[in-house]
């Protein structure tokens, strides 16, 4: 039978019918009848369970918060036939009556808002130097210690984010030079120019694009796996542990992450220079049908001395802004998983933002430089 | 709370045996829990313990053995059956288990919603319930897990257990870290709880002092089997885990306040 509750009486004497299924399962509906009591109840009100079937604790809970609710203070309650756990919920609730009520929410407004976000901002950043400070201190250490070179982590790193990230890499240069250099020699076929295509793709694989698609990649592979695995065991009390046990989570975790991954990303930008050249030099063959010593010759005349090392420079160099911003993600990893995966996500970000911006300025230099 | 199921048998377990990579950890291994009694289950660490738990909710499936809850196997339940019987009882983990992203409030409102389609303030509402319930203070309710004493989120994690109101309550180790008063008010709590709510109780411990109050009945985990019977029956039995648990000098002191 569907519950039910009948109030009747009137002035200062009520008397509220409890009935039908009042148990746990039901709450959601019990929970209507509740709301249809009307305000401003007074006097003595005698609640009468006898026609309750299996009355649950959270019903039993739900009419007296809203009896609370409806008398104000001026209801005098008693139960009939109640269920034993009536009174185990009445004790409950003076009890909780006696303890601090839970805390008032923070302020909302726009400018407290604002407030809070330009505080956090100032603090990330300073906790950021402070970070950086901190490795170059262990960096130091190091170079006077060789010791403290964790050998067989830089290698298992190395493994990680270089070795493993080989065959992506290779399929990424190889297919995006291989539409450049195709867009390429649509164009310069209008110009019967078609032999520049070798131009076009060694300049763009080796100074630009070898090295920044595999940051990128680097970037998303290992950036974030830098920020989830730090973050992890930050969340498991794992780096307390080791500052507990005296141990420098930045020695330990941090620096040999960064050796690792600026001796990786120079090597497997070797390789995407390489597989990038081999993809433009493949559709250069078949497609513009130049000859492989004709693109040879113009290989040789397009490479200057510096294009190779212009690119290949920049490498170490994006290398240690991913594995710096991947690491100290995950060192700010506090209290949630929720946490955990918006640091991994600003790690993403955040590199792959750094290393465009880096490049940018690479690129103002070269031309200063005439490099 | 109907009385109907007064000594009837809620939990058996036949010839279980379990088995990883080679290591035997039950052996045909056989238990029975009845309604309203509080059972605990003890052994030295890696017996098993947490193993039979999750043999029993269902989340491991055993090597061989039968297993039943409710006078229906576990392994062969429909889904419908499942979600059914799922909601009568409640459960705590060993290492708390909260959803780390939610606070306390939320982990408990999660099976509310889940289970009860509650809105916002009946939530709030039942919340509030079973966090008073489990001795909780109300502005723990806003916390994140990892906000939390160790004892807290004890406490939380009993919350969340008895948000569906059980008639089975499964606890692995809920007085572990806790200190000792905290650990005899859990010990208090549980058996308020068991009194007011007639619940029956599977209860995981290495605590001597909590289980000298608490339980009824005792389940040792010995080679892969259990040997179960009131606290005198067992500690009665000669094998030498035994005789060092319950006869050991930690032991004596639990008794003694017991006895005594
Ligand atoms: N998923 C698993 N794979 C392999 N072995 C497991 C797995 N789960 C448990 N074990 C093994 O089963 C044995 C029993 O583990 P269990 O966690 O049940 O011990 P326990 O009795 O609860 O111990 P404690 O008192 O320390 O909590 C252990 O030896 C453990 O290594
Ligand atoms: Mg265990």
């Amino acid at each position: 039978m569907p519950s039910s509750l009948t109030l009747e009486g009137g002035g200062d004497d009520w008397r509220l019918r409890i009935a039908g299924d009042w148990s746990a399962r039901a709450l959601a509906e019990t929970r209507i009848r509740l709301d249809d009591l009307p305000r401003g109840l007074a006097g003595t009100l005698t609640c009468d369970w006898s026609a309750a079937e299996s009355p649950g604790i959270g019903p039993a809970w739900a009419l007296l918060e809203r009896l609370d609710a409806v008398g104000g203070g001026r209801l005098r309650i008693r139960h009939v036939s109640a269920p034993r756990h009536v009174a185990f919920l009445e004790g409950l609730r003076d009890r909780e009556r006696t303890l601090p009520p839970a805390d008032g929410a923070r302020p909302t407004g726009s400018l407290a808002v604002l407030g809070r976000w330009v505080i956090a901002r100032g603090g990330d950043s300073r906790e950021f130097a402070a970070f950086v400070g901190r490795i170059v201190a262990v960096l130091a250490r190091a170079v006077r210690r060789p010791r403290s070179w964790r050998l067989p982590s830089i290698t298992r790193h190395i493994q990680e984010t270089g070795v493993t990230a080989i065959p992506i890499v290779c399929l990424i240069a190889f297919l995006i030079s291989v539409i450049v250099a195709y867009l390429g020699s649509q164009q310069l076929r209008l110009f019967g120019a078609e032999i520049f295509v070798v131009d076009l793709i060694t300049i763009a694989v080796l100074r630009e694009m070898g090295v920044l698609l595999t940051a990128i990649i680097v970037a998303g592979r290992s950036g974030s796996a830098f920020a989830a695995e730090i973050g992890a065991m930050q969340l498991n009390e794992e780096i307390d542990a080791l500052r507990a046990m005296g141990m420098d989570p930045v020695e330990l975790l941090v620096v040999p992450r960064i050796i690792a991954l600026v001796i990786a990303l120079p090597l497997l930008t070797v390789v995407a220079d390489a597989t990038g050249l081999l993809g433009g030099g493949l559709l250069a063959h078949y497609q513009a049908h130049i000859s492989w010593p004709q693109f040879a010759d113009r290989l040789r005349a397009a490479i200057a001395p510096t294009t190779f090392w212009a690119g290949l420079i920049k490498a170490p160099v994006f290398a240690a802004l991913i594995a710096v911003v991947g690491t100290y993600r995950g060192m700010r990893v506090r209290g949630s998983p929720r946490e955990l995966g918006r640091q991994t996500t600003i790690a993403v970000v955040q590199s792959i933002f750094f290393v465009i911006f880096a490049d940018a300025l690479f690129a103002v230099l070269f031309v200063r430089l005439r490099f | 709370m109907t009385t109907s199921d007064a000594g009837e048998t809620v939990i058996r377990v036949r010839g279980l045996v379990n088995r990883f990579a080679g290591q035997v950890v039950h052996d045909g291994l056989d238990m029975e829990v009845r309604a309203r009694e509080v059972f605990g289950i003890v052994g030295g660490s890696g017996t098993g313990k947490s193993v039979l738990l999750r043999t029993i909710l269902g989340l491991h499936p055993p090597t061989a053995g039968h297993v039943e809850l409710y006078g229906r196997q576990v392994g062969a339940m429909s889904r419908a059956e499942r979600a059914g019987i799922v909601q009568r009882f409640g459960v705590t983990f060993q290492n708390g288990a909260l959803i780390g992203s939610l606070t306390v409030a939320e982990n408990v409102e999660l099976p509310l919603r889940e289970y009860r389609r509650l809105a916002r303030p009946a939530l709030d509402e039942q919340a509030r319930l079973c966090l008073a319930m489990a001795g909780l203070p109300p502005d723990a309710a806003g916390k994140y897990p990892a906000q939390l004493s160790g004892g807290m989120a004890k406490r939380a994690a009993l919350a969340r257990a008895l948000a569906l109101e059980p008639r089975l309550l499964f606890l692995d180790e809920p007085t572990a870290g806790l200190d000792p008063i905290s650990a005899a008010a859990f010990d208090e709590l549980l058996l308020y709880l068991h009194s007011q709510l007639d619940l029956t109780v599977v209860m995981i411990t290495h605590d001597l002092d909590t289980l000298f109050r608490t339980c009824g009945r005792v389940g040792v985990i010995l080679d892969g089997k259990m040997s179960s019977g009131t606290l005198d029956q067992v500690a009665a039995s000669p094998h030498p885990w035994i005789q060092a648990y319950f006869h050991g000098p930690r032991a004596r002191a639990s008794r003694g306040e017991r006895d005594g």
